[in-house]
């Protein structure tokens, strides 16, 4: 069976469908029940994924579909792409029920009524446009993915976000695009260079062996990555974007378009150029050190509740990419489960301020206050996503952000000393938020803010339990990333690291 | 002598120790997740886990008893927790089995006590449900077989801190303090992870079983570790028990974690959490003994801390404070003790756990008192309580006389063998620990004068009562505990014999000298506190407000400027660069990504100016550029 | 001896390019570019002469047809244009730029 055409085809002609259908709410109740579809489905194919597996993609398809140019429709998974396909198939049905009324025009601060159906079609879009960008074993297709998954993001925010929902459309269309064509460069410049006559990914593995070529076209790729990352300074788009877009699409936005980044750092940049990866090892990891202690200090100094969660994230892309780029076997893990963890937890920090604007119209910190006392339980899921923001152990996020600091310091001390001054700021950037904005006297009286509902309930439910459940048990998902990234790293032929006292170690085994 | 090696796995109670921690969490879960439906019997439930923590932890011992001296470290191996870096694991031996016998007897009793405290507040279900979740996570700190465990048990200890200093949320005061203490105990963890990382790097290892004082010296001895490492892991071990311990220079959040209901002062605050800094130097001694300028650092930290302490708690007039004050105080004397090596483990570990009844008895008592006066807190408002609450008074008093050191009560023993033990190693120090006693004498005799003899100095409204029973009990079992502990845990050396598989033997076991010149010296100087406190506060006229008071006692007053100086220093110039952080992304950064944006379309904006709609113009650019085409043709040609 | 039809097809050339930068009348300017035009066709012819083949008079012919083409279309254009503005003036018709 095409588990994964059929798990790109699924979302594709549940959009058709949705976009057919008489009533709004027959569409959004459609959308929702084809997502579980694809959730179910990758359900499957997780549970028929062998970890072990000698073979570098799983579930692979291969056909051709420009002969001309070796371009070929490839798709397979390995462990990596595995889990970010299970991130975005779970989010979506998530972020399907989070987003039930956004359209509608009834929330307290939202824009003019527009089409429900277009909506959820593109949220449907959307899937499978991210279920392909990490699927694609050809270049070319990646590429394609890659691109025109801006397409309804872009009319995600520009239709149905905030008041400066256009410009920050614009903005993070043309920030993208510019990114995406270096790529598309260095794609072609790819092609041509290795001179195989294909795009697949695997066969262009260790073809270009000329250091400079290779870092050419490595700044190439890892421009668009760091873009879409984003990485600092590439990250002003982000703010904008995330804080015009409705809550639904900022969480697809920030908890997985923008993985594709990180992503492609680990799968392209370090497999494809493994030299001038480490070349530009020390650069990579400036950037991302500054990126987390500077996107952490002006999350600090921020005065709006979702650009702050974008500035939280600027900082933990920082950490992932400092995972990715520390090349050790712990920190690799420790990243990709960090690009999982991130899109729970900022997903889950997203949703209950997107819950929260529902119901009061604004944005700004300073227009809440007390909130606890009036709508506790709505109070206590903001707590927790905010926890796992600030990586509490227990909750998922600390594992993978132990696993990306641990494994920095086996090679860079420094830099992971300096990252881990990013805990302390964590701490003051999500509690002094919660302090504004749910703590003191309340503000509001309880009618404007009602507790959760039960279909918010169903929202943040099934995050928290999975924030929870990962927190105390990773090993299910380590086991399934341990093996691809073991791959991935050893085809940078670095030395692994091994500790002071290795003999010690190796006696007691 | 060395500790003994960890055994893999034992049946029995042990096997099942880790009930401990999912009894509680467990309550926990129950109270948070089913919400207003156990309002009516969610104290009963919270209570009922608290105490079944203890039967295990209590069975526990004494099989632990049961076993030979060898075999005293059993270790309770659960799962995988991170694949390669570290195992959920249990380590049950003598060190780790004491402090789950404190947290879960004193909790239980806390938690008893809580029932009565609490029985007015609407959100009583919740408090029990973050009661339990401390629990919870305070014995998986202490149980943890190693660091990463021990990591998330200490975290979860800062949260349920975090949460019950911040029970009263709708007051912006407790709010603030919660988050303070939150962010000061991180800077902590910062270096608890950091030295996490320097024991993985270095040893490939975090549990405790790889990181005993041979594998220590090995690693020193064959030039894989350098004496530099583990000094530098020392001290960011150090950094990390400062946070949770409340020692300088983080100790700035325990006065104001006061903002907490008093149950919890006396369960977090002065009983277990804050001493888990003292835990995790004990615990990790084989690096502090391979490391001696790291020790005297931790000693230092500890007298510090508690010459700093000490002199804090004469000048506060809110009972709370004055006991955060005296336990910061009790807990450099812990921290003291705990740099100076398996001798004054045993004796930190011993006033650790004397300090646990005889502190949260008197946080009990100091609750009690609060509860019939209305939740009033200011000392210059009490006076004469004595004859309407003799129960809370007497235990109070049996507290009292424990802490400064009276003859044969506990603090008596345990606090007079960390100074004789400070002295053989450090003269200066152990003066300035015993002059650290004279002061305790001074103003926890102050507090008692002030609050319970004397004229009565009390608000209109007041009608002080003696508490119901569910609250005189446990401080009554408390003070019971006061009395004796001391005396049975030290004579005989009896903590320090048990404790030896864990952390060691020493090889001359000191003997018990009653008449010593710094015992005697001690006794002293604490005499002469308690009579001029008697002179200021008990004799003459305790006024109802405050007196300005001279330089020394501002000083004490503000925490010794400790919040001025952490506003000054971090979060001013914090604020500052936080601002303009914020200023240079948006007009830096996005400036020069909107400013390049901005450029292009301003340059095509007056680049179509040249389309001006008149035809001779565009007709003249043709015949331009005509020209040029035939004459770059010409030019070419004739080249 | 075709050194003279050159010049002076390259002065009818120089007239016509003048006229239509500087007058505004659109019928003048229209002239002029038939001026220009028959400027190339004069050389064109002469070109063919002094090579000795028909190419340049083919393309002669070629001209004039596109010229006459060209005044049907551009005289009514004009007409147009003046009946809707009364105007006759190349300056007037200014509306497309920008």
């Amino acid at each position: 069976m095409p588990w994964l055409s059929t798990l790109i085809a699924v979302p594709v002609l549940g959009a058709v469908g949705v976009s057919l259908v008489k009533s709004d709410k027959l569409a959004k109740q459609l959308a929702l029940a084809v997502s579980l579809v694809v959730l179910v489905l990758t359900g499957a194919l997780a549970y028929l994924f062998e970890p072990a597996s000698k073979e570098r993609f799983q579930f692979a398809e291969v056909y051709e579909w420009i002969p001309r140019f070796g371009v070929h429709y490839g798709v397979g998974v390995d462990g990596i792409a595995l889990v970010l396909i299970a991130l975005s198939a779970v989010l979506v049905p998530i972020v399907i029920l989070a987003s039930w009324h956004d359209a509608d025009g009834t929330g307290a601060a939202a824009p003019p009524k527009r089409s429900v159906k277009t909506y959820f079609a593109l949220l449907l879009v959307l899937e499978a446009m991210m279920i392909g960008v990490f699927a694609a074993t050809d270049v070319f297709l990646f590429y394609v993915f890659f691109e025109a998954m801006l397409i309804p993001m872009y009319f995600m925010i520009g239709s149905y976000g905030g008041a400066q929902r256009s410009y920050a459309a614009v903005k993070f269309l043309l920030y993208s695009l510019f990114g995406g064509l270096l790529m598309l460069v260095a794609v072609i410049a790819l092609y041509v260079i290795a001179d195989k006559g294909t795009f697949m990914f695997p066969e262009l593995i260790g073809v270009i062996q000329d250091p400079t070529t290779q870092k050419w076209l490595f700044a190439g790729f890892f421009i668009a990555f760091a873009v879409k990352a984003p990485l600092w300074p590439f990250h002003t788009w982000l703010p904008d974007a995330a804080a015009q877009a409705p809550a639904g699409a900022a969480v697809l936005l920030v908890g997985v378009l923008d993985k594709v980044g990180t992503y492609g750092m680990l799968r392209f940049c370090l497999e494809l150029f493994p030299d001038a990866s480490k070349f530009f090892t020390p650069l990579v990891i400036v950037l991302a050190v500054v990126g987390i202690v500077y996107g952490a200090i002006v999350a600090i100094g921020q005065t709006d509740m979702k650009r702050l969660i974008a500035y939280t994230s600027i900082s933990h892309f920082g950490f992932i990419a400092l995972g990715v780029f520390a090349m050790t076997k712990d920190a690799g893990a420790g990243a990709t489960l960090y690009m999982v963890n991130h899109g729970f937890s900022t997903g889950a920090l997203f949703l209950v301020a997107g819950f929260l604007i529902y119901r009061r119209g604004s944005s700004q910190i300073a227009d809440y206050g007390g909130v606890q006392k009036v709508a506790p339980l709505l109070a206590g899921t903001f707590l927790i996503a905010g926890l796992s923001g600030l990586s509490l152990p227990g909750l998922s996020t600390f594992v993978s952000e132990f696993m990306v600091l641990i494994g920095t310091f086996e090679r860079y001390p420094v830099a992971a000393i300096i990252a881990t001054s990013g805990v302390v700021l964590a701490a003051v950037y999500i509690l002094w938020m919660y302090q504004r904005t749910m703590t003191g006297p309340s503000k509001e009286p309880a009618h404007v803010m009602p507790d959760l509902n039960w279909r918010e309930i169903w929202v943040m439910g099934p995050l928290i339990a999975v924030i929870i459940a990962m927190g105390f048990f990773p090993k299910p998902v380590l086991d399934v990333i341990n093996p691809a990234v073991d791959k991935t790293i050893s085809s940078v032929h670095i030395e692994p690291f091994t500790p002071a006292v290795a003999e010690k170690k190796g006696a007691g085994q | 002598m060395e500790p003994a090696e960890i055994i893999q796995h034992s049946g029995g109670v042990i096997g099942v120790s880790w009930l401990m921690v999912a009894l509680p969490l467990l309550g926990a879960a129950i109270l948070l997740l089913f919400g207003r439906r156990t309002d009516r019997w969610g104290h009963l439930l919270g209570v009922a886990m608290s105490l079944g923590a203890f039967a295990v932890a209590v069975a526990a011992f004494v099989q632990l008893l049961g076993l030979p001296e060898a075999q005293r470290r059993q270790g309770v191996r659960l799962y995988e927790f991170i694949p390669g870096l570290a195992d959920m694991g249990l380590l049950i031996d003598p060190l780790s089995i004491s402090f789950a016998l404190l947290i879960t007897g004193v909790g239980s009793l806390i938690h008893i006590y809580s029932i009565g405290y609490m029985s007015h507040d609407p959100g009583r279900r919740r408090f029990f449900a973050y009661l339990n979740l401390f629990v919870a996570a305070m014995l998986l700190l202490v149980l943890a077989d190693n660091y990463v465990v021990l990591f998330v048990g200490w975290e979860g200890v800062g949260l349920a801190s975090y949460l019950l200093i911040g029970f009263w949320q709708f007051k912006p005061t407790a709010a603030a303090a919660a988050k303070k203490a939150f962010i000061v105990n991180r800077v902590g963890d910062f270096g608890l992870l950091i030295a996490i990382f320097t024991i993985w790097t270095t040893f490939g290892s975090v549990a405790f079983n790889e990181l005993t004082g041979g594998a220590v010296d090995g690693a020193i001895s064959s030039g894989d570790a350098s004496q530099g490492t583990i000094t530098a892991v020392g001290l960011l071990l150090l950094l990390g028990a400062c946070g949770k311990s409340a020692q300088l220079p983080l100790q700035s959040w325990l006065l104001d974690a006061m903002e907490g209901p008093t149950p919890v002062s006396a369960l977090i605050h002065a009983a277990t959490m804050v001493t888990a800094g003292v835990y995790l130097v004990v615990r990790s001694g084989a690096f502090f003994e391979a490391a001696p300028t790291a020790q005297l650092v931790v000693t230092i930290v500890g007298v510090a801390t508690l010459l700093a302490g000490a002199i804090i708690g004469c000048a506060k007039d809110d009972i709370k404070k004055g006991l955060a004050g005296s336990t910061m105080s009790q807990i450099g004397y812990m921290m003291l003790g705990a740099g100076l090596g398996p001798v004054g483990y045993a004796f930190a570990i011993a006033h650790l756990i004397a300090h646990g009844f005889f502190k949260a008895n008197m946080f009990l008592g100091a609750g009690s008192v609060m509860h019939a006066m209305n939740d009033e807190v200011d000392m210059r408002k009490y006076g004469g309580l004595f004859s309407v609450m003799k129960v809370t008074a007497a235990t109070f008093m049996i507290g009292y006389l424990a802490i400064i050191g009276f003859p044969l009560l506990s603090g008596y023993f345990t606090k007079d063998g960390i100074i004789e033990t400070a002295m053989e190693h450090n003269q200066i120090l152990g003066w300035l620990a015993v002059v650290g006693a004279g002061i305790t004498g001074f103003y926890m005799s102050r507090m008692v004068f002030m609050t319970f003899f004397g004229k009565r100095r009390w608000a209109d409204d007041a009608h002080p009562h003696e508490s119901p029973s569910v609250m005189t009990v446990p401080l009554i079992l408390l003070s019971i505990g006061s009395v004796f502990l001391g005396a049975f845990l030290i004579l005989d050396n009896r903590l320090m014999r048990f404790l030896a598989p864990a952390v060691g033997l020493p090889e001359h076991l000191p003997g018990f000298h009653p008449f010593s010149v710094p015992g005697l010296t001690t006794l002293a100087l604490v005499a002469v506190g308690v009579v001029y406190a008697w002179f200021r506060y008990g004799a003459a006229e305790v006024p109802r407000l405050a007196p300005r008071g001279s330089f020394l006692t501002t000083f004490a007053r503000r925490d010794l400027y400790g919040d001025a100086l952490n506003e000054a220093l971090f979060m001013r110039p914090g604020q500052w660069l936080a601002r303009f952080a914020v200023f240079f992304d948006n007009r830096g950064i996005d400036g020069l990504v909107n400013g390049l944006a901005a450029g292009i379309g301003g340059t095509s904006g007056r680049l179509r100016r040249i389309q001006t709609g008149y035809v001779r113009s565009y007709a003249l650019s043709i015949l331009f550029g005509a020209a040029v085409v035939v004459g770059a043709l010409l030019y070419v040609g004739n080249m | 001896m075709t050194t003279h039809y050159l010049v002076l097809s390259a002065l009818l050339f120089a007239i016509g390019a003048i006229g239509v930068l500087v007058r505004r009348n659109a019928i003048v300017v229209f002239m002029c570019v038939e001026l220009m035009l028959n400027a190339c066709n004069l050389a064109f012819v002469t070109f063919a002469r002094q090579q000795g083949n028909l190419d340049g008079q083919i393309i002669a012919f070629f001209v004039m047809v596109v010229a006459a083409a060209e005044v049907v279309i551009g005289l009514a254009i004009i007409v147009m244009i003046f009946r809707t503005r009364r105007s006759a003036s190349v300056d007037d018709a200014n509306l497309l730029k920008y």
